[in-house]
């Protein structure tokens, strides 16, 4: 039933194109949100983009065993500036901030499956697999809104994502 | 309004919206420069958000966390510790037998005399801890502070430390979760426990969920504190009342200790 809707859904889709696809290549663009207005990153983009991954990692084993909090690498502080204005969140839409990138480079991160995605008191995590075709139905509803120039379809509407 | 309205239309537009663009030019200008002298709108976000503040000293090892729990006072039935833990840690508010269980109260009956008591059960924050002797990985551990911990990053779900475990404090998260709280990340496939509120702690937090909402209810029966310094509420009553360790025959040495059990 699930994978009949998707099709149906991506066949609308398609079918609405105004240009052949091929013309922008066939993975999407990640779409980098900016941060929350008068904040200040702790580094360069360049330097954070290849390095924020050792900065969080270093930073975790000081915070769990060491009890050191606050310190400049933080990912609560990542999603405190980064969190989409839209959705609140770093990972609920697919060009949300922490997602849009991981996915165009298909790097699959573990960190939401424990940490929070939001800035507030609670959080969810669609990056969880919610359902059996959730991923597959996410990866397609990216590509159609890069190939629709839009967001023609809200994950909530798949099936198996939860909102 | 007055003003504008005697006044030609184009003028009255021009002259409106040129003061209203000066006033929230200012008013801009003053929330981002000063809100009070020395801080900035930018720096109490960030403060709000610690990231300003600067990295805490982290766990002191001169400190052991414990708790003293008085049996006599905790009502059967009562469960305000259980639903505090539940609430600041985002665990299940309506658990279910596969839920991860931080904290649970215990009805105890002593059979020769019918003498019953109740008291909640949760990590024992043993000084000795044989979750910490058999972890594979090195995820358990023990802080500085004496609070006994599972590093998420590296559990790998054995549950081991489950077994290990004299006081079944340890659970193991069966089910993806979606609902964490930023200051206690929770996940599928790692075993968790009472962490004694570390992020409170850390944050300078004298007391845990537990305790406070014992004490906010009136009943008292939560005394958490500093088994180290001789001058805290904790190490006072211990040293004037009786106090047992659950299996103290393992010589586990733990940080909680319970008034009004055993002779």
């Amino acid at each position: 039933m699930t994978w009949g809707r998707v099709l149906a859904i991506s066949a609308l889709v398609l079918a609405s194109l105004p240009a052949p696809a091929q013309e922008r290549g066939r993975t999407p663009k990640p779409v980098i949100e900016p941060a929350k207005a008068g904040t200040q990153c702790i580094a360069d983009p360049a330097t954070m983009r290849r390095e924020h991954p050792r900065m969080l990692e270093h930073q975790r084993d000081e915070t769990v065993h060491g009890g050191i909090r606050g310190a400049k690498a933080s990912l609560k502080a990542c999603i405190a500036c980064h969190a989409s204005p839209a959705t609140n969140s770093v990972t609920a839409a697919e060009t949300n901030f922490c997602i849009s990138c991981h996915s165009y480079t298909a790097v699959r991160i573990d960190c939401f499956e424990c940490h929070a995605t939001k800035p507030g008191p609670t959080a969810f995590h669609p990056i969880v697999p919610a359902g059996p075709q959730a991923g597959a139905a996410m990866r397609l509803a990216a590509q159609a809104r890069q190939l629709n120039g839009a967001a023609t379809i809200a994950p909530a509407d798949l099936p198996g994502v939860k909102p | 309004m007055n003003e504008r309205a005697d006044r030609p239309g184009a003028d009255a537009g021009a002259a409106g919206s040129s003061r209203r663009g000066f006033l929230g030019v200012a008013a801009a200008g003053l929330a981002g420069v000063m809100v009070a002298p020395g801080i900035r709108l930018i720096e109490v976000a960030q403060a709000a958000t610690g990231a300003a503040a600067g990295p805490t000293a982290g766990a002191n090892p001169k400190v052991r966390w414990g708790l003293l729990i008085d049996t006599t006072k905790c009502a059967s039935g009562c469960t305000d510790c259980v639903d505090a833990c539940n609430t600041e840690n985002g665990l299940d508010p309506r658990p279910t037998p596969t839920s991860a269980q931080w904290i649970r109260k215990i009805e105890i009956k002593e059979l020769r005399t019918g003498r019953t008591s109740s008291a909640p059960m949760m990590c024992q924050h043993c000084a000795s801890p044989p979750c910490v002797d058999v972890c594979p990985t090195g995820a358990s551990f023990k802080r500085a502070d004496g609070i006994v911990l599972v590093d998420r990053h590296t559990c790998i779900g054995c549950r081991y430390c489950m077994m290990a475990c004299p006081y079944k404090a340890r659970s193991f998260v069966h089910e993806p979760l979606t609902d964490q709280k930023p200051d206690v990340p929770r996940g599928k496939g790692c075993v968790e426990s009472c962490t004694l509120c570390v992020h409170r702690i850390d944050a300078g937090g004298k007391t845990t969920a537990c305790a406070e909402a014992c004490t906010k209810a009136g009943h008292g029966a939560i005394v958490f504190g500093d088994l180290n310094d001789p001058a805290s509420e904790i190490s006072q009553r211990l040293r004037e009342v009786a106090s047992v360790q659950l299996r103290a025959d393992l010589r586990l040495d733990t940080g909680v200790r319970y008034q009004g059990l055993g002779a």
